[in-house]
């Protein structure tokens, strides 16, 4: 039961994305609800600069401007960077090692939906009371004390999509190490793949401690617990620890992927191999073991005394050196390069400044003595949006921009491309360059204003212009997007004609078995090599068979569910008696769906040598 | 090899847990779970190192643990992992009856685990030791609770497997299955042995 392009109803499709375990809808579902968290996120920005543009302002006050600045942070990292983040890996990993399917489809599916019903559940607390307010971080010392059941929103949330993310990360890494097609050895993997397999590495050993962080948290606020209780003999730095041992390797979650994304693209827009691959990789590697070591270093002012925080200093200035080989590879893999400046190259070429001034103030804030005097201004705030936005954000659009193609089948326009970019770009210095000084200045992070004739109006009222510019960057990139659904252009399989990786040899978008033969890779950009050698394809390493397929299944929404639903009982069950049944309820939807998984057989499906024909012609014609 | 298949004794293959694809990317995603695993139990051990002293006036560790309860609970998870490594050994060599029976030896010897726990907990609480009494009281019950929680996980799940492959023997299909809830049953009777040592001992003796 092949449904091989074929025309199908608006219930249908749903139907389909809802039951889906193929890599390439499940990236769409990443990028779709990324994208929309992102723009939630934007909002919530937009009025923390408005607030902000003006002393003494009254537009979002006290509580309320602790809530949007709290999600902001939390949705941004959590609910837009992760699953854009993820939609890249699903969209392109597995066919970039020439694979056919992720190696668990069915936990592939499971991650997507627990963190969508994650998200939907923090973005709830808006209509139910109140959103969290203690800070993306949460510290406990704030947490504990926070009336209502903002923080609960988080700490159930969180814990929810957290799963669906500890679940991704084992599946790509089973994917990279089993599943590479023949040939395709480490030391030949593109490099956003050798970026993924460390990210997931990472994300494995970074969310078990947070994992442990929340269930303390949802112990000590719902359920009588005394983890971070002083009065109870508890101790609120536990959770401090807890938070940065996964919040500091979380940095590097996000930011390894996209060091691979624009190693593609100067490599493909440079017409020539990475400058350095194998000191691209062991940087790579070298990051992710270091972004275990340094955690501490955003409590030197908690009172670790100096010898906890010189070695933490030290450790994280460390960081700088393969950061800073990357830095020069990247450089060098232009240099005599055929450069073409399209959308996503744009931003590969912004994007080497500008992280670089975040590394640069990551090392200022890593001299633990100075620190003291950044801690908790706005030089901080401008150290990590020049990391995340700088690194991570223009990672995302230029990935989404070179993918586009891959993934949907259409090029977006690329001078409404190039518009966003440079809307973008200035918007992106305007917001937070000044805010490097209004920090040094003195102005405290997370205060919802300040006072007129201290020196700080000027610098906050460039802030705010520079946010509507990022605004209206991403109003450019919607209208490219509906334009493009409408009526784009048609992508080829190898959309930008200089593609070196195996994605660009399949056809845009690709066929849900990705290869009708597997491929077989005889060298570091595979496809490359086949184009230099003048042929049309890939050499085959295997004869037309019939291909194996998982069955789609309803199973992960319902898994996903049940603990949105649990977690909606145990929040409320202080206060009504059905919360604890709600609560148990949902856990035994989530049991008895993992029952069903288990105890019924799901051998997959074939299809058939003729119809892999047929479909391949369709695309050749 | 393929998972359908129908093998005997001879030819069923030496690794069957790694004999097929799906196999494969079972038993290295399993393992690296478990990686994950090691971390958040880590943290909650970090967690209890750091509190156990911190008993806000409750019961201490020294009044209230006993070794023979702990003792006997300790015997049998630990012959419990011996046990299911006879299951495994027999599912090596294509013996079904054998397999299960020694699979349900160790699911017998779990639930005579889980049992003591519970009944130890009980005690405790009668003690005055309640999960809200202290920072001391909330890490031993939640480092301790989440073990036992994978306990009485891994009985359901063994158990499942148990029943579901009752009447079709084995094949390349569950074998994998099978060796992956072993490897979780390890995993469980390893942390235990952390535990006894850093909760018990280490509270019974300083």
């Amino acid at each position: 039961m092949s449904t091989l392009a074929r025309k199908k109803g608006v219930g249908a499709v749903i139907w389909d994305y809802l039951t889906t375990v193929d890599h390439k809808k499940i990236a769409i579902l990443y990028l779709i609800a990324g994208g929309f968290f992102f723009l939630i996120g934007g909002l919530e920005a937009l009025f923390i600069r408005i607030q902000l543009a003006k002393p003494n302002n009254d537009f979002l006050v006290g509580g309320l401007y602790n809530q949007v600045l709290t999600m902001h942070g939390t949705t941004m990292i959590f609910l837009a960077a992760m699953p854009l983040v993820f939609a890249m890996m699903n969209a392109v990993v597995p066919i970039q090692i020439g694979a056919r399917d992720v190696a668990f489809p069915f936990l592939n599916a499971l991650g997507f939906w627990l963190f969508f019903f994650g998200g939907v559940f923090l973005n709830l607390s808006w209509f139910l009371g109140g959103a969290p307010d203690a800070g993306w971080t949460s510290y406990a010392s704030l947490s504990l004390e926070s009336p209502g059941h903002g923080i609960d929103f988080y700490v159930l949330g969180l814990q929810i999509s957290g799963f669906g993310t500890l679940m991704g990360g084992i599946n790509f890494l089973v994917t990279i190490i089993n599943m590479r097609a023949p040939g395709m050895t480490y030391m030949r993997m593109p490099m956003f793949t050798w970026a993924t397999f460390v990210t997931s590495a990472l994300i494995l050993f970074a969310f078990p401690p947070l994992t442990v962080g929340l269930i303390f948290m949802m112990m000590d606020r719902l359920f009588g617990g005394n983890f971070y209780n002083p009065a109870g003999g508890g101790n609120t730095i536990i959770w401090e620890h807890l938070f940065w041992i996964f919040g500091h390797p979380e940095v590097y979650i996000l930011v390894l992927p996209a060091f691979g994304i624009f190693s593609e693209i100067f490599a493909t827009f440079s017409k020539k191999r990475l400058f350095g691959y194998s000191s691209m990789v062991f940087a790579t590697v070298l990051i992710g073991f270091l972004g275990f070591m340094v955690w501490a270093h955003h409590m030197f002012t908690v009172g670790m005394g100096p010898i906890a925080n010189a070695i933490f200093a030290v450790a994280t200035m460390a960081i700088a050196v393969p950061t800073g080989i990357k830095i020069f590879n990247w450089l060098f893999t232009m240099w005599g390069g055929n450069i073409r400046f399209t959308t996503p190259m744009l931003y590969a070429v912004a994007f080497i400044p500008s992280f670089v001034m975040g590394g640069v103030t990551g090392v200022m804030n890593a001299a633990a003595a100075a620190d003291y005097q950044y801690h908790d201004s706005y030089f901080v705030v401008a150290h990590f949006h020049y990391v995340i936005v700088g690194g991570v954000v223009f990672a995302l659009l230029a990935g989404a921009h070179y993918w586009w193609p891959k993934m949907f089948g259409k090029m977006l326009n690329e001078t409404l491309g190039k518009i966003t970019f440079w809307l973008f770009f200035i918007g992106f210095h305007l917001t937070f360059f000044i805010q490097h000084f209004l920090g040094l200045m003195g102005m405290p992070r997370r205060v919802f204003t300040y006072l007129p004739g201290q020196g700080l109006e000027t610098g906050n009222l460039i802030s705010t212009v520079g946010a509507f510019f990022m605004a209206a960057a991403t109003i450019v990139l919607l209208v490219n997007v509906v334009i493009t659904t409408a009526k784009g252009q048609k992508a080829e399989a190898d959309a930008w004609g200089d593609g070196r990786t195996l994605e660009w040899a399949v056809a845009s978008p690709p066929p849900e078995y990705n290869f009708a033969q597997t491929p077989l890779v005889r060298g570091l950009d595979a496809l490359w090599i086949e184009k230099m050698e003048g042929k049309k394809g890939l050499t085959p390493a295997e004869p037309l068979g019939d291909i194996h397929m998982p069955n789609p299944s309803i199973l992960p929404f319902i898994i996903s569910l049940g603990l949105f639903i649990a977690a909606f009982g145990f929040m409320y069950h202080n206060e009504y008696s059905w919360g604890l049944f709600v609560g148990i309820g949902g856990l035994l939807i989530t049991l008895g769906s993992m029952f069903l998984r288990s105890v019924i057989d799901d051998h997959g499906f074939h299809i058939h040598k003729e119809e892999v024909l047929e479909a391949e012609k369709g695309v050749k014609a | 090899m393929h998972v359908e298949e129908k093998l005997t004794a001879e030819t069923f293959p030496a690794s069957p847990e790694k004999a097929t694809l799906e196999g494969k990317n079972k038993f290295l995603g399993f393992w690296l779970f478990l990686g994950g695993e090691t971390v958040l139990f880590a943290s909650l051990f970090a967690t209890y190192l750091a509190l156990r002293d911190k008993t806000a006036g409750g019961p201490s560790a020294e009044e209230l643990f006993k070794m023979p309860l702990v003792f006997v609970a300790t015997m049998l998870l630990l012959t419990s992992s011996l046990t299911s490594v006879y299951a495994i050994y027999h599912m090596k060599n294509f013996d079904f009856k054998k397999m299960q029976l020694w699979f349900g030896i160790t699911v017998l010897l779990g639930a005579g685990f889980l049992g003591l726990e519970i009944f130890e907990f009980n005690e405790y609480v009668r003690e005055g030791h309640v999960f809200t009494k202290s920072a001391f009281a909330s890490s031993f019950y939640t480092l301790v609770g989440t073990h036992g929680a994978h306990v009485a996980f891994g009985l359901l799940w063994i158990l499942t497997l148990m029943i579901r492959n009752a009447k079709r023997g084995l094949d390349l299909y569950n074998a994998p299955k099978f060796y992956v809830a072993s490897l979780y049953w390890h995993f469980i009777d390893v942390v235990w042995v952390f535990i006894f040592t850093v909760v018990y001992l280490m509270g019974m003796v300083g």
